[in-house]
């Protein structure tokens, strides 16, 4: 075990973290969504139509090319509707739940890649290269399983995993009959998770520390060519317990928070229900101004709507923040106020030592969209070894070579988003990584 | 505040698509974004940013010019009344109100010229009015002599800002410090004007205020002119426009004659003080200018010659005279021209350090070497960013094919 000191990165502190330790329960959802977009890289061909019966665990679709990758139905009842967009784009599949509990088993004996791939859970791990579901056909080099959530206002996922260390063990097991290499694990140093059979290793400092792709960059970097799986630790205990027991657990527990939440809590709710389950009863309301629902983290989540919106992949996090808290602001760029939050030193906020409390952010984007002018932002918010900016660059001028050279398969959207927040330019790094990763994978197959 | 924004709503349609004005669009999407933080939240990405935008970092460098500003206008005030050979009678607060109506015009001209190119590459573009002339705008009047042409300095800002600027692709994109391609494109264009005795001292009234005869006494040489055209062994003591003795602490305060911005060591310094405590400068740069300028100071001191007797200058005299020290804290530091990288920045830096002295010494032509050093490591920088990436580049082919090997 060796400890890696991240000192690049920052730990955004908001309002509205989770401190009571009772846990509430969602009823039991009436509908429930997949998305398409939440498991990335793969193509949808349905398996179900809308009016078709489905039971927990079985598949709605598989993909296009490698029709081993199946995504499954959370709950068993009835598609309702598959909702499309342009260009018939599969955007949600809904389904009519009919209450019933049972849940489709496996046999936890047979090929552990079939098995896997046939339960849905092959759908939420994620490769490097690309950070798409891993494609089947490729044994990958490691496999890299991130056992904290440091973005801000993330549930702890000890306390989403519960007690599962025996689920967690046989997790590994199963993991490291798939690669040539070995599974590693990467913790906080006050949340150890280890396992017979892999690596761990802890990680000091902040946000993104415990994204996987920062840990697979300190640990062991992805050379071209190379393929890793990246996961977190609550899949690597439902992979576990499907070995076990032979059934998937598609219940989850999800941390509802953020400033516009009366009493952040967790609760504990089935994948993919609606959003309006979770937070029912429990939004601040304050003469029904606009509120931005956010399934994830305020850095890499997706808004959803309040009303008609579903949880989203990865299935742990609903944060609810202001649209716009402060309207027109006359002249906020001239601001001189401490409460206005900075994490650069250029506003008053830090003289008085504000920046280390809790602050409260509405969705705005304060600021303009320009070209690239100050140096050495990107570099500071991610602890890696790779120059952000030249990448960026690289990618914006879709440069193969230099994106290639510059270590575009070492890098995932979600890495970025802690320089997107912070960026005075006010780019969008991640779609324009997102964009970089599906060209070059486009060039290379 | 709600009034205005209500009068800016009401008057919105006129100036979009559609309405009477809509040719001045960014302009009046710039006034509006100026006056009210855009309402706008994010559409995709992350969906909280940070408050500090472009507008806030430009806004930041001004705040820091500020000093020299208010001292430079001072100080073209001292220097016309030394010239006149009324210095003694007359306050400070006059001084200071005839370099404030000397500058004024400058300053207008500046701004009017580079900001109505801005306005119309933005309209033509249909992008948003960038901020960065803002700084630029308000360099120039403090790098050009205060007797140039006010035609003259309108013709270098439009060179500047069209084939330096708005060519390249506008704020960020450009590869040369504006201002200074400004200034340069005078230096080269008008060199009578820029330098000599004629330069650097206000002798005529400025908007019909001060003025009258010079008096016997009067040489408007800057010190490093006076130092260039040095003759003999030792250094004869430099004196002010008005023959008096002077020494590094009259060009550390700064009353000595120079262009406005450039004279008072201690301005700078304050300005330097801001921009390195709000993180909007780089220390790197900052810093390692200095120390390069410092080193080849002493280098040059150390084999002092009469030939060039720039080099009999003490090291830390050198730093004090001139634009050195503007040009280390507020032009090396332009992130867009400058090194990106780490290590770059402190090989950049440094290298200007270095190159201005040694023009400054070596060059008889050049009393002064700091905007040329500046500019040559502006069209360097690129290639000390190249050869860092290429260490990590090399790293990471190293790398894969170790592990290919394995």
């Amino acid at each position: 075990m060796s400890t890696f000191k991240l000192k690049k990165g920052y730990n955004l502190n908001l309002q509205g973290g989770i401190t009571t330790s009772t846990v509430a329960t969602a009823p039991a959802p009436r509908q429930c969504a997949v998305v398409p977009d939440d498991f990335y890289g793969v193509i949808p061909r349905l398996d179900k139509k809308a009016g078709e019966t489905v039971a927990a665990g079985e598949p709605l679709y598989h993909d296009k090319t490698h029709e081993a990758i199946k995504v499954v139905s959370p709950v068993s009842g009835v598609v309702k509707a598959v909702n499309r967009g342009d260009r018939r784009k599969i955007e949600s599949i809904v389904i009519e739940c009919d209450g019933s509990t049972g849940v489709i088993r496996h046999d936890p004996g047979a090929d552990a890649k079939a098995t896997l791939l046939e339960s849905g859970l092959w759908a939420m791990m994620r490769q490097r290269p690309y950070d798409i579901v891993p494609n089947p056909d490729v044994v990958p080099r490691d496999i890299f399983v991130t056992c904290f959530d440091s973005a801000p206002l993330a549930p702890s996922l000890t306390t989403v995993l519960g007690d599962k260390q025996q689920y967690i063990n046989k997790g590994v097991e199963v993991l490291s009959s798939l690669t040539s290499g070995k599974v590693y694990m990467g913790c906080r140093p006050d949340e150890v998770i280890e396992a017979p059979g892999a690596e761990t290793n802890t990680f000091e400092g902040p946000h993104p520390a415990g994204n996987v792709g920062v840990q697979i960059n300190n640990v062991k970097p992805v050379n071209k060519g190379e393929t890793v799986w990246a996961l977190d630790v609550v899949t690597l205990a439902r992979i576990g317990e499907l070995f076990t027991t032979g059934t998937v657990s598609f219940d989850t527990l999800v941390a509802v928070d953020g400033s516009e939440v009366v009493t952040p809590q967790y609760v504990k709710a089935t994948m993919g229900c609606p959003v309006a389950d979770l937070v029912a009863g429990n939004i601040a309301d304050d003469n029904g101004k606009t509120k931005r629902y956010i399934s994830g983290n305020v850095l890499t989540g997706t808004q959803v709507d309040a009303a008609t919106g579903f949880l989203r992949a990865p299935y742990r996090q609903l944060t609810v923040i202001p649209e716009v808290d402060h309207p027109d602001e006359f002249m906020g760029w001239a601001s001189l106020s401490p409460k206005k939050f900075s994490i650069y030193r250029d506003f008053t906020g830090w003289l008085l030592g504000r920046n280390k409390k809790a602050v409260k952010m509405d969705a705005r984007i304060q600021g303009g969209e320009r070209a690239i002018v100050m140096s050495g932002e990107y570099d500071r918010m991610l602890p890696m070894d790779i120059y952000a900016e030249f990448l960026i660059k690289a990618i914006i001028a879709f440069d193969i070579d230099k994106m290639e050279q510059l270590g575009i398969y070492e890098v995932a959207p979600e890495d970025f988003a802690l320089a997107e927040y912070a960026d005075t330019s006010k780019l969008e790094l991640q779609r324009i990584v997102r964009e970089g990763l599906d060209k070059m994978r486009k060039e290379v197959e | 505040m709600k009034a205005l924004k209500n009068f800016m709503d009401k008057i919105s349609p006129t100036f979009h698509e559609g309405g009477k004005l809509a040719k001045l669009q960014s302009v009046y999407d710039g006034m509006e974004t100026f006056l009210f933080t855009p309402n706008t939240t994010s559409r995709s990405g992350v969906h909280i940013h940070d408050a500090n935008d472009m507008k806030r970092t430009m806004s930041t460098v001004i705040v820091a010019l500020i000093p020299c500003l208010l001292f430079g206008m001072y100080n073209v005030g001292l220097q016309h009344y030394l010239a006149l050979g009324t210095a003694e009678h007359t306050g400070w607060f006059t001084m200071w109100l005839f370099g404030l109506l000397a500058m004024l015009p400058v300053i207008i001209v500046s701004y009017v010229v580079g900001l109505g190119i801005e306005f119309i590459s933005a309209q033509i573009h249909h992008k948003e009015i960038q901020e960065g002339y803002l700084v630029t705008g308000l360099l120039i009047p403090l790098i050009v002599p205060i007797n140039t042409p006010l035609w003259m300095t309108a013709i270098a800002v439009a060179f500047a800002v069209i084939f330096a600027k708005e060519v390249f692709g506008g704020t960020g994109m450009n590869i040369f410090n504006v201002a200074l391609v400004a200034r340069a494109f005078l230096f080269f264009s008008y060199p009578s004007k820029m330098s000599g005795d004629l330069a650097f001292v206000k002798t005529s009234s400025a908007l019909g205020f001060g003025g009258g005869t010079v008096s016997d006494a009067f040489s408007g040489a800057t010190p490093l002119g006076q130092v260039a055209a040095n003759v003999g062994d030792t250094l004869q003591p430099l004196h002010d426009v008005a023959g008096n003795a002077i020494g590094t602490m009259d060009a550390f305060l700064g009353t000595i004659a120079g262009s406005p911005g450039e004279t008072s060591m201690v301005c700078i310094l304050i300005g330097a003080f801001i921009l390195l405590l709000t993180g909007v400068a780089s220390w790197r740069v900052m810093g390692s200018v200095f120390a390069g300028g410092l080193v080849m100071g002493f280098i040059a001191h150390a084999c002092a010659t009469p030939t060039y007797p720039a080099s009999m200058l003490d090291p830390l005299a050198q730093l004090c005279y001139g634009g050195f020290a503007f040009a280390a804290v507020f032009m090396a530091t332009d992130p867009v021209t400058g090194a990106r990288t780490h290590t770059g920045q402190y090989i950049y830096g440094f290298l200007i350090g270095v190159i201005a002295i040694l023009i400054r010494v070596y060059n008889g032509g050049y009393p002064e070497g700091a905007m040329l050093a500046v500019l040559l490591m502006n069209a360097f920088a690129p290639l000390i960013d190249h050869c860092v990436v290429s260490a990590n580049i090399n790293r990471r082919l190293k790398r894969a094919s170790r592990t290919a090997k394995e």
